[in-house]
């Protein structure tokens, strides 16, 4: 499974998900809505950096804080094919996974990201290349990677109901 | 092999034979939780996976509270959103004015044991780990799989032991302990793990402290933060429910990814700077801050024991002309037990806004939002910048006893300086 883009870096570390989607827009469910506030407390011209083939690269303990999952879908919405930073809290990491969008850890490849940086994740080999120069990242678990390459949780769930539906038939 | 409590918990609740930190394992959730903003995102997702019914609309429960009263149109259609599908689905339902804020809601009328799986579609689902449950919180799409099957996939996670000896000193509270904990383990120091309090200190915390520390478990990026069920539970439970549960402990050789030692003897009211509830210092480092305002409510610290405290400080004294106080009981429960306590009256006499049961002005959602240039102490779980309001106001995190000492004085002030040194 690879993913291509451009980089978009955010430098600071522990970026909660109040800063990067503020809870005034929390009654927004609309994800075409959502993208319209996304990094609105964090630094609102980011989004003007945003293509259609983005990897946003980000810091340690990336998405801290609440479980809003408006921030994954904005993220979505706003053309992110990927996350890459250096650590992920731990219910941002759970839903950009269920949306299938990868969250990959590699500080290495941070490191050497700039804005603007080709980036290329084989997210199956658990290889990131950065203008070229390639570095190793932990591979996913089999799970995962399965469930981003399955096009997230909801699809899984949909094939867990048809098994369930076919073993009570 | 030996297990902590979470393992234990978690082993209960999946066909997996056996398990270890770092394993994927589908878990069964006893429970389902999910209020206006994440509830409405999860139906949507639940379509989408073709699932037309719920796995035991006796699992689930919606509570609104976020934006609740609505605060505007959109917010009155989540909430219509949230209501029309939970009467569809006939699933418990806590509308306006009948249940409060959905983590003191589903702790004070019964819902969470000891043992218990609880998923909820907000991050402070860690809170019933007060009562020795594992609760832990997931995005919308998590929700809407757990709706659907009953069940989640789960990274196990590692235990750190949080020992708690001693007594508390006057004016400290469980939120001083878990803000002592931030501070040394700092916002990511629990990823992948789960906080379990232990120790002749934690033993003898009420459910409301202990609710107030496992509340704050996530802002530690942990999974959840567990209290073994004990006597203290067992009584706290007795005519909330009788569904029978056991009582789990992590055995004696269970492997602990850290130790962390309190000592509640040496223990001191603590205040958490913006813009990070890791930013701890003690109280007399910061005082003498201008407060603007002091809100004294939320899912960690809305109970009756922090009202309590808030009434004692507030008792025959005045909101300082300089500085406003909202009060927020965290439940209809509370709400009508400050009521019968005379305790209502004391914060009316005093000055302050006391408002109906909502999360409000917590997330920044309505209620009491901050101006630019303004700071406010709270007794809430998050003080990142914009929070309440203005991303140029600042929050200042700490305990009923120290907000409501703000609240006299207009800055930041021991409550003892207040109330006496003898404590109240
Ligand atoms: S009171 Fe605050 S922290 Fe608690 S559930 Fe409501 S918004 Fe979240």
């Amino acid at each position: 499974m690879i993913i291509e883009g451009a980089a978009v870096v955010i430098e600071v570390d522990n970026v909660n998900t109040d800063v990067l989607y503020p809870g005034p827009y929390l009654n927004i469910d609309d994800p075409e809505v959502m993208k319209l506030y996304l990094f609105e407390g964090l630094d609102p011209s980011l989004r003007d950096k945003l293509g259609r083939k983005t990897i946003l690269v980000v810091g340690e303990n990336f998405g801290g804080g609440s479980s809003r999952e408006h921030v994954p879908l904005a993220m979505k919405a706003s053309g992110i094919g990927a996350v890459l930073g250096r650590s992920f809290a731990r219910i941002f990491f759970r839903n950009c996974i269920n949306l299938g969008l990868p969250a990959i850890v590699c500080a290495e490849a941070v490191a050497a990201a700039a804005d603007g940086s080709e980036i290329r994740i084989d997210a199956g080999k658990g290889r990131v290349e950065v203008d070229g120069r390639s570095y190793d990242t932990p591979v996913l678990p089999p799970f995962v990677i399965d469930m981003i390459r399955g096009g997230g949780l909801v699809n899984y769930v949909r094939r867990r109901l048809a098994e369930r539906a076919a073993s009570e038939e | 092999m030996a297990h902590t409590l979470a393992e234990k918990i978690l082993l209960d609740h999946t066909d997996a034979g056996d398990l270890k930190p770092g394993d994927i394992v589908p878990i069964r959730c006893d429970l389902v939780l999910a209020n206006d903003v994440s509830g409405p995102v999860a139906f949507g997702a639940m379509e989408q996976m073709g699932a037309a019914t719920v796995f035991d609309p006796d699992r689930v429960v919606m509570v609104a509270d976020h934006f609740m009263p609505a605060k505007d149109i959109r917010s009155a259609e989540l909430q219509k959103r949230l209501r029309e599908w939970s009467h569809e689905h006939g699933v418990h339902f806590f509308d306006q004015g009948r249940g409060g804020i959905e983590h003191a809601v589903l702790i004070e009328e019964g819902f969470i044991l000891p043992g218990m799986v609880i998923t909820g579609g907000d991050s402070h689902t860690c809170t019933y780990g007060a009562l020795g449950a594992f609760g832990t919180g997931l995005g919308s799409t998590d929700i809407a799989g757990c709706l659907a099957l009953g069940e989640f996939w789960q990274s196990v996670p590692g235990t750190i032991l949080v020992e708690v000896s001693g007594a508390k000193r006057p004016f400290v509270s469980g939120k001083d302990i878990i803000l002592e904990v931030l501070g040394r383990i700092g916002v990511a120091g629990g990823t992948d793990m789960v906080l379990e309090f232990v120790g002749p200190g934690a033993e003898a915390l009420s459910i409301d402290d202990r609710r107030a520390v496992a509340n704050m478990a996530v802002e530690a990026g942990a999974e959840s933060g567990i209290f073994p069920a004990d006597r203290i539970t067992t009584d706290y439970l007795a005519g909330r429910t009788d569904r029978p549960w056991s009582a789990l402990r992590s055995d004696p050789d269970a492997i602990f990814a850290r130790r962390l030692r309190i000592d509640l003897e040496t223990l001191e009211p603590l205040v958490a700077l913006p813009p990070s509830p890791g930013n701890v210092v003690p109280i007399g480092s910061v005082a003498g801050r201008k407060i603007h305002q002091v809100y004294i409510g939320n899912c960690a610290n809305g109970t009756i024991t922090d009202l309590r405290q808030a009434a004692t400080v507030l008792r025959n004294r005045r909101v300082h002309p300089g500085t406003r106080a909202i009060i927020v009981p965290s439940s209809q429960r509370v709400y009508r037990q400050a009521l019968e306590e005379g305790l209502l009256e004391v914060f009316i006499d005093a000055g302050a806004v006391v408002s109906t049961p909502t999360c409000g002005a917590c997330f920044g959602g309505h209620t009491g939002i901050l101006a630019p240039g303004e700071a406010a102490i709270a007794t809430t779980n998050r003080n990142f910048t914009g929070r309440m309001g203005s991303d140029r106001a600042d929050v200042y995190l700490a305990s009923a006893w120290v907000a409501a000492a703000a609240a006299v004085t207009g800055e930041i002030t021991d409550p003892a300086d207040v109330v006496g040194e003898g404590g109240p």
